[in-house]
């Protein structure tokens, strides 16, 4: 065999195992969603065994489930669409008419984001308490979208610098006022741009789980907050869990494969390029 | 209307320049919104965990009350479970870091070879990333480290061993294989981006000159990922600072304070024990901790930004 295809061929089998390792928890949760849940209990675990769609169908029924999950969706997306409203106006100024403390004031929103959330647990957690927002969904979508909204401005400002002036500049010229050059020039140029921002801040919302377990119980708490009260010892459902965890992630998953690119740049606020 | 922003945060210079001639934009406006609830949202709840932190303050007791001056400081600083939190909170972090950027530099170099199917096998390799907190920790703390019906118990009395049990042995042990889980598809990806803007005219130079595999890692790879190394360490530190959820599912902090760290620390203290004050001094405590990290992070994204 040529040594250059030997050689590619031991790196196909490393790095698959790799990866397969890396993957095996979810590709085990996954397997044991369709199992019964004594099948998903048993020593020695069952690799064969024939599936079952009796947790899916269990977990869709369990009207709180729906619930949850309608909380998630409604709380990342709201969150994320008014962060990206109050975000691509200070980004478009940043972006094109920078001055001499836009760097500054930059680095200043993305420092915001280093602060620990658990420095300022206890005010917002009694600001919450006083003002009727605990266990809400709006709660939730406030302290949400004030988190992302650094990472939204700082994506969107990255991309819109990407746009080329003179189309912006040629408009200009044709008379078109800041608010069409906004809607009908910037907007569609960085139409991509704009949904992986969005794509990625919906992924941190969906995955956060200090301010949900925190501020939430019920009415308004979201999967991370669901899937947390199965680690009650009366919640040892394995098989049920996992058919939960898998609907809860999967969505995400796919989001986050399609952003991988965008998710470099929006995490490491352009210090790696 | 006069187009006039002298009192601007970001005035345009440029248009004085003459680049921007066509139209001032009044940029205030536009970025306000934005500066002000972060401010709100930075400088209101840290001033109040601040004010806080220097009173009697109960939840459950309203006759406590009135300025403590440093007591509640002082009480923390003598009380061994500070300590305890902050040295678990150092050595998850440390370790996990170990894990990550280790294994996440080797990955990031076998990801970076072409081999057959590629592209799947690291979608699979970035997975954990995008599982949820909760998720993961409870499938690792199940289906995994169970030391009755888990996987890995099984694996080791298959070989005729004692199966561990991972949470009551080594719960923080546990943690950070968690938490080492979910990250090291962070670090993977940050240094395998890196490594792909490595200019491929060097690699082949050095091929050229005879470097083998390991003389290209050490002298080539290594100081080009340098900086992307750093701002791995500097991000996932300030993340790894308030790890929460994690030991929230797994352990409560457990058994003892074992796996609390300052995060759990400051949550017990504050929902479970009722004593905002001495919880806002470990708040204070956790913020100054994430902040040394946090200058040399702004540094390194500074000199970035610059272009």
């Amino acid at each position: 065999m040529h040594p250059r295809t030997r050689e590619k061929l031991i790196l196909t089998v490393v790095g698959w195992f790799a990866a397969g390792l890396i993957f095996f928890p979810i590709f085990w949760m996954v397997l044991t969603s369709f199992k019964t849940e004594v099948e998903a209990v048993a020593t020695p675990p069952k690799l064969f065994f024939t599936p079952t769609l009796e947790n899916y169908i269990t977990v869709r029924e369990r009207a709180d489930y729906v619930h949850f999950a309608i909380n998630s969706i409604v709380i990342s997306v709201g969150a994320t669409l008014l962060a990206t409203l109050i975000a691509v106006p200070a980004a478009y100024a940043m972006a094109f008419f920078p001055g001499k403390r836009t760097k500054d004031l930059l680095l200043w929103m993305l420092s915001t984001k280093m602060m620990p959330a658990v420095g300022v647990l206890i005010p917002i957690y009694l600001l919450f308490r006083d003002t009727g927002a605990i266990d809400t969904r709006w709660g939730l979508i406030v302290v949400y979208t004030l988190m992302n909204l650094p990472i939204v401005v700082w994506m969107l400002y990255t991309f819109f610098k990407e746009v080329p002036k003179d189309i912006l500049e040629a408009g200009r010229m044709d008379g078109a006022k800041p608010k069409q050059e906004v809607w009908m020039l910037l907007l569609p140029l960085s139409l991509p741009g704009i949904a992986s921002t969005a794509l990625l801040s919906i992924i941190l919302c969906w995955n956060e789980a200090f301010w949900s377990l925190n501020l939430t119980t019920s009415q308004a708490a979201p999967l991370t907050t669901f899937i947390a009260s199965f680690s009650a010892p009366e919640g040892l459902f394995w098989a049920k869990l996992s058919a939960a965890s898998t609907i809860a992630i999967a969505p995400i998953l796919v989001f986050g494969w399609m952003s991988q690119r965008q998710l470099v740049r929006g995490l490491t606020f352009g210090a790696v390029k | 209307m006069v187009s006039t922003t002298t009192s601007a945060p970001v005035p345009s210079a440029t248009a004085a320049a003459g680049e921007r001639s066509q139209r001032n934009v009044k940029t205030l406006p536009l970025v306000a919104p934005s500066v002000v609830i972060l401010f709100l949202w930075m400088i209101v709840p840290l001033a109040m965990t601040l004010w806080f932190s220097f009173q009697y303050y109960n939840l459950l007791d309203p006759s406590v009350g009135g300025f403590a001056g440093f007591e509640n400081y002082t009480f923390l600083l003598t009380d061994p479970s500070l300590l305890t939190a902050m040295m678990n909170t150092l050595f998850l972090v440390f370790w996990v870091l170990v894990i990550t950027v280790g294994f996440g530099t080797l990955l990031a170099v076998l990801f970076d070879q072409d081999f057959y199917g590629r592209g799947i096998a690291r979608l699979l390799a970035i997975a954990p990333f995008f599982v949820m907190p909760t998720v993961s920790a409870l499938v690792w703390k199940n289906m995994l480290m169970h030391p009755v019906n888990g996987l890995f118990a099984f694996f080791a009395r298959s070989l005729g061993l004692p199966a561990i049990d991972f949470f009551g042995s080594f719960p923080l042990t546990s943690v950070i294989i968690i938490v080492a889980w979910q990250w090291l598809p962070f670090a993977l990806l940050i240094l395998l981006t890196a490594i792909q803007s490595l200019d491929s005219e060097q690699k082949e130079a050095a091929r050229m000159d005879g470097a083998g595999p390991f003389s290209m890692f050490f002298f080539i790879i290594l100081p080009h990922l340098g900086r992307a190394i750093s701002v791995v360490i500097m991000i996932e530190t300030i993340f790894l600072l308030s790890v929460f959820a994690e030991i929230y599912v797994t352990t409560s902090g457990g058994p003892g304070l074992a796996s609390t760290n300052l995060a759990f620390l400051i949550y017990l203290r504050a929902l479970r024990e009722y004593d905002v004050g001495g919880a806002s001094a470990a708040g204070i405590i956790a913020v100054i901790l994430a902040n040394i990290v946090a200058i040399f992070l702004v540094r390194s994204i500074a000199k970035n930004i610059a272009d």
